[in-house]
């Protein structure tokens, strides 16, 4: 029940770390403001996948509660960035 | 149970993986945000679901998760979107923008 | 009536998030919900608190699940399709199509419909008119647009919303 095959371990961490390094690049390199903007929130979403990953792979149920948290007070940045964008808070 | 979960949190990563690529060589933001809100949020979505099937004990929680996921994602992706455009930032090698002459005529305010 | 609906489905929600059965969340739960809905009540059961029991609504609710999620997978597999492909065959545009719907929740779940199916994402709502950022363009004009974008998910959100 407790433990996944390695390589799946492996397999799952690489791609989410992948992406997570990808969205970071466009965070950093992004031409305009937006572009910023839309890789965090892509990164939001995966960080909130990989919150889940940790707490299935060490088997703590609390993680899920952090996730969604996250991702609730995350949601609420980007939606406060964007209407600071238009030109009213 | 066990080999349908290792598949479906295989199948999540790989799309959450192909989101930020496609993240990475979009021409301009509105491209980026089409494979950045349908990649995470597929990607979320299966790999919560595979979680579930392997935990059957976390089945709520993971409900929910997936439910905020599938609500918020594309409220946020509307809302930036609506804002790039303000800000004024172009399309790349736009075939039609609707939008903008709507803006120009004065149905839609600026 | 409106106010032990909301006190209904608040609480499902809270026994949703906290996820067990001990009797203290859900006195808890009870009061909590309870009290939401006093001030809040109006907002989420709507003016019509019966259409919440039409089974025919939720029965086409379900079949929009299901068209949903066979969307949600064929608009993944195109965005993974363009991504790896190495030209990137995008012809992008932002197309405007007409809705029938008339209620705010219709739009706001047409909307985020769109977002999620192949190759669309909503930029504005605007009356009636739904301005859409289309990642290859079929055809300029707003019949194409309505036809390819909109009514699939118009003939159910007409039954479940309106």
């Amino acid at each position: 029940m407790n433990s996944l095959p390695l390589w799946l371990e492996i397999t799952v961490g690489v791609f989410i770390g992948l992406a997570t390094l990808m969205a970071v690049w466009r965070i950093i390199r992004g031409p305009t403001l937006s572009d910023r903007v839309v890789g965090l929130d892509a990164a939001t979403t995966i960080t909130m996948v990989l919150l889940v990953m940790i707490g299935f792979f060490s088997n703590r149920y609390i993680y899920l509660d952090v996730s969604l948290v996250y991702g609730v007070l995350a949601f609420l940045g980007v939606v406060a960035i964007a209407r600071y964008f238009e030109g009213g808070v | 149970m066990k080999i349908v979960g290792e598949i479906f949190l295989i199948i999540g990563s790989l799309f959450l993986f192909l989101s930020a690529l496609g993240l990475l060589r979009m021409p301009d933001v509105y491209n980026r945000m089409q494979a950045g809100t349908k990649g995470t949020t597929f990607g979320a979505f299966f790999s919560i679901l595979g979680v579930m099937a392997m935990r059957p004990e976390w089945f709520l929680k993971g409900l929910s998760i997936i439910i905020f996921i599938l609500l918020t994602n594309p409220l946020s992706s509307h809302a930036l979107l609506r804002a790039t455009h303000r800000l004024g930032v172009p399309l790349a090698k736009k075939a039609i923008d609707a939008y903008a002459e709507d803006k120009e005529k004065g149905i839609v305010e600026k | 009536m409106r106010l032990l609906l909301s006190t209904l489905v608040l609480f499902l929600l809270w026994m949703m998030f906290v996820a067990s059965l001990d009797p203290q969340e859900i006195v808890t739960g009870l009061f909590v919900a309870f009290f939401t809905s006093l001030i809040t009540g109006s907002v989420i059961a709507g003016k019509e608190p019966l259409k919440w029991l039409s089974p025919k609504r939720w029965f086409y609710f379900f079949l929009f699940a299901l068209y949903f999620i066979k969307e949600l997978t064929l608009a993944n597999l195109d965005v993974a399709y363009r991504v790896i492909h190495p030209r990137l065959p995008i012809n992008p545009g932002i197309v405007r199509v007409k809705t029938k719907l008339k209620t705010p929740i219709a739009k706001l779940v047409l909307a985020n419909s769109i977002t999620m199916t192949p190759g669309t994402i909503t930029v504005d709502v605007h009356g009636d008119t739904l301005y859409i950022h289309w990642i290859d363009v079929k055809g300029k004009d707003v019949e194409t647009a309505t036809k390819n974008i909109v009514e699939g998910f118009e003939k159910y959100l007409e039954v479940i919303f309106e």
